[in-house]
This record gives C-alpha cells, structure tokens and sequence, in this order.
C-alpha cells in the first residue's frame, strides 16, 4: 500500500505545469487534490513515472460569475465550492450535489477539475454539469479547446482529455427564470459513490409548459447519461404529475446499468426510476415557486 | 528547463511546523505524509487503517483544514502547519476537553479509530457553535470516520459535551 516511485515536479504557474505535461506526457499525471490518485497510487492500480503537482498553481483556484454561468478553476477544492455564497445562489443545482462528495476531509482537497478530469461514473459533478449543459477548458500544446460535458465523458475513468492537456477550467451555466432542480442519490453509506443518482432540472413557462428539462443519470451506466427519452416526456407539454411519472418510467427503461456486489442492474434501474420521479417532483415544485404560477 | 528526472526522484529535506514546533526530516517523492508523520517524526499517535482515505484514523490538520494523512504525500507539506492528535493535550499532559469528552462518554473502546475522531471532531468545533448543533450535523461531521468498536453513540455524546465543555 505504498506509490511506487515517481519523479515529483512542483510547477507554480499554468504555463510551467503545461511545459511539464508537454515533456512527459504518457508517463506523467496530474495530481490535484490526491482524493483518488493517491487512492490508484497507494494500490498500485496507477503507477505514474513523474507527477505534475498543481497544487502551488494559484491562477487555477477560483470561483467567477460571468454573464452565461460560473466560471470554476480547476483546482478550486469541493469544500470552497460548498462554502460559495454565489454558487448557492446562482448555481442551486451545484451547491446541493457537492453535498454527497466524500466527506469534509476529502472535500478540503478534492477538487472541481480532479473531479471531473478523473470521471467516475458514480461521481457527482459530471452529472451536474451534463445537467446543466457545461464544458470545461483544456489548454495543450496547441492552445486551449472548449469540450462540452457531453462529448467529456467516454467511459468509466475516460474522458476525451489528451495526456498533454491539462483541464484549467470548468463552466456551470446558469438556467433561465422559471427553472428548478434536484439532486438525489443512494448510498450504502454516508459519503460513498452513489449506488444511483440524478440531477434533474426543469424550467416552465408562465403557462406551466415545461420549456427545458433535463435528467442527468450518475451510477446507472459507463459514463454519467442525461436520458433523452425521458426529457422527451417532458419538454412541449404541460407539467403535471402524469408527465413526471412517464419521465420517469421513461428514464428508468432507457439504462442499462451495471452490477455489482453493492447492487443488481434491477435494483440499479428500479432505483433511478424511483430517484427520477422524486427528483423530478422536487424540481417542478421549485420552478412552481420561481415563476409565481 | 525542465528538471531531469533522476533529480527529480531523490529524497529532500522538508521544513515544516507541527504541532507548534519547526521540525525538518528527509522524505522521498513517494513517501505518504501518515508514514512521514510516523516513521521520520515518530508521531505514531497518527494511525493508519486503510491507506486508501476511507477509515478516516490518519486524519490530520493541514493548514488548519482537516485531511487525511494517507492521501497526501510528505513533500506536499513542506512549508506548512501540520497538528497531530499528540498536538491536542496541554504541555502538563492535561487531556484537551475533546480528549476528556471521549473518555467520560466512552466515546472509544480498542482506540484505532480515536486519533482521527479526534481531529475530526476539532476541525468541526472550530467552525460550530454548539448550541445549534444538532445530532444530525454531528452524525454529518464525523461519518467520515469509521469506528468498528463503539456503535457511535458514546462518540456523538462525547462531541456534544466537548462542544459544551470548549464553549465556557
Ligand atoms: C473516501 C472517499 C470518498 C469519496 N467519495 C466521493 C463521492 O461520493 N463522490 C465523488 O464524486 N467523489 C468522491 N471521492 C473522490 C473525490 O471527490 C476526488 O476528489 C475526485 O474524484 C478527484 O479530485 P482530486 O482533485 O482529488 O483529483 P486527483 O485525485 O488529484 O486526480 C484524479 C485524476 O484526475 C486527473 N486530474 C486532476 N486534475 C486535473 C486537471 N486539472 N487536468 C487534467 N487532469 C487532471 C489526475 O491526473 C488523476 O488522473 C471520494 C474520495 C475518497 C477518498
Ligand atoms: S488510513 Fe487514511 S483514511 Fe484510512
Ligand atoms: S474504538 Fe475501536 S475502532 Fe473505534
């Protein structure tokens, strides 16, 4: 249960972390706040030849409000984002899912961008930010590209990040008025990847159409999955309890789970519907109370 | 220029502040903060259970921040402040109140667990007013810390009375 040994490198800059990433590329990681590289690391399941530690790169912690959304360094820790006045305020959907992150130890240094970069198909944040139509910044050698959460996410610890590219920056729009939105999920305990969970939004006109909806699945497949068939039961039509419960069943037949000793791929897919409908239900009642119907 | 990395592989000389002290040992790269706070400064009082961040008995303050030992690595702490559970009773041996707390409460049984309840339980009084604190919040706090020993509830008594005794 020790690393195996590794060249440490400790840049204080964005530039002199890329320089770095640039020279060594395959054989070297990144490591942010340790939370699960450490973990790989100290089993051997990683065995990185150097580590880049970004921990000195100040320019990359920081939480901004621009017009679109919330701009988020990559190494802002979980805990500042649970402690941002402004992300309660302006991103509901954010303050309440980094709630289920661990526990305040490995809030303290886990970060925004090892969170998303890392891509455990039970983590929190991807599924928040697929909710909400995000992307993050890369920058490589060849300058920086802009990866919208949907084609971020290829498969279980997959992302589309090149092995030169460090991810610098993680955008959360904000959702017109009229919106609300849920996060829930089930754990074996306290603080643990989620068994299932979702992020669920929904924004409604002043008719009570829904005009945008989104249910963004965590725990229930290869990757986080926003489920197209069960937003289809929502968009277009007038809420109500009906449309929540076709969504919902709708959502629950469009995954394919995994199992494993902690839960069957029923019990998986039984759950999500469940944890659907709930969400769903709680969002609708949000949106109810923004937009004054 | 980027360092070579044979360099970059070799063991240096960390200064640092624990417990209120300046200390200054050797670590390689890959040597975990647990095992420098251990073997290279002979804290032992820092347990270690799992060595994957899930036991939460290698719990310490970093920076004033509680974290867990086992996931960092000695060279991460070079120029910091670091309290360790050997940290928390006063020079005359006298038990700190969240010491005295767990021993009055039964709050420990075998102790494995008790370093990282401890420094768990100080990250959180430093930031709670106890008296709007509920069992809850408590249960929130600590559910970080696995105890295979006690069923908790002497452990969530034993924050409560801490919280009580720290505030007068
Ligand atoms: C006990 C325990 C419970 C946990 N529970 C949960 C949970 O319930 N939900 C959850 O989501 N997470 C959980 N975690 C994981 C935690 O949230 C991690 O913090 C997170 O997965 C990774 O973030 P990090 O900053 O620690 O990244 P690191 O561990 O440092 O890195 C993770 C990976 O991402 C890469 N990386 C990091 N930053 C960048 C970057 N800027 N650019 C490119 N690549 C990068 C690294 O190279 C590495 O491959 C838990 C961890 C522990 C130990
Ligand atoms: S030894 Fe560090 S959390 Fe278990
Ligand atoms: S007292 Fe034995 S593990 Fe907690």
């Amino acid at each position: 249960m020790k690393p195996a040994a590794f060249a440490y490198y400790e840049p204080t800059t964005k530039a002199e972390a890329l320089e770095l990433l640039g020279e060594l590329r395959w054989g070297a990681k990144v490591l942010a706040g340790g939370q699960s590289l450490v973990p790989m690391m100290n089993m051997r399941l990683a065995k990185p030849e150097a580590i880049i530690d970004i921990n000195r790169v100040k320019e990359l912690a920081y939480i901004k409000e621009a017009e679109a959304g919330l701009m988020i360094g990559a190494l802002t820790r979980q805990r500042a984002i649970e402690r941002s006045r402004v992300v309660k305020k302006r991103s509901p959907l954010l303050a309440e899912a980094i709630l289920f992150v661990g526990h305040p130890p490995i809030r303290s240094r886990g970060s925004v961008g090892g969170s998303l970069a890392h891509a455990d198909p039970a983590a929190e944040l991807p599924a928040v930010l697929l909710a909400l139509d995000g992307w993050v910044h890369a920058t490589g050698p060849s300058g920086t590209r802009r990866i919208p959460a949907a084609e971020l996410f290829v498969g279980p610890l997959l992302t589309s990040l090149q092995p030169d590219e460090l991810l610098t920056e993680a955008w959360f729009p904000f959702l017109p008025p009229g919106t609300g939105t849920a996060f829930l999920e089930v754990t074996r305990r306290h603080g643990d990847f989620a068994l299932v969970g979702v992020a669920a939004c929904l924004t409604i006109d002043q008719q009570g159409i829904c005009t945008r909806a989104a249910v963004a699945l965590l725990g229930a497949g290869e990757t986080q999955v926003r489920s197209a068939q069960a937003e289809a039961c929502l968009v277009g039509y007038q809420m109500d309890g009906q449309a929540i419960e076709a969504a919902a069943a709708a959502a629950m037949a469009s995954l394919e789970p995994v199992g494993d000793i902690h839960g069957s791929p029923e019990y998986r897919k039984q759950v999500a519907g469940v944890l659907t409908r709930r969400a769903l239900g709680i969002a609708w009642g949000r949106a109810r109370r923004r937009s004054q119907l | 220029m980027i360092e070579p990395k044979t360099r970059a592989t070799r063991a240096r000389t960390l200064h640092l502040n624990v417990n209120g002290k300046r200390v200054a040992a050797k670590a390689e790269p890959r040597m975990l903060l647990s095992d420098f706070l251990r073997h290279e400064l002979g804290l032992t009082g820092t347990h270690v259970g799992c060595e994957h961040g899930v036991c939460g008995c290698c719990t310490i303050l970093y920076n004033g921040v509680p974290i867990r030992s086992c996931l960092m690595l000695a060279v991460q702490a070079r120029g910091s402040r670091i309290v360790t559970v050997e940290g928390l009773a006063n020079e005359d041996g006298s038990l700190h109140p969240i010491q005295q707390a767990f021993l009055d409460c039964h709050g420990l049984q075998c102790g494995f667990c008790t370093p990282g309840f401890l420094m768990a339980t100080y990250a959180f009084l430093k930031e709670h007013s106890a008296l709007r604190m509920t069992d809850e919040e408590i249960r929130v706090a600590i559910a970080g810390n696995l105890c295979r020993c006690t069923g908790y509830q002497g452990i969530v008594r034993a924050v409560r009375q801490a919280a009580q005794t720290m505030k007068k």
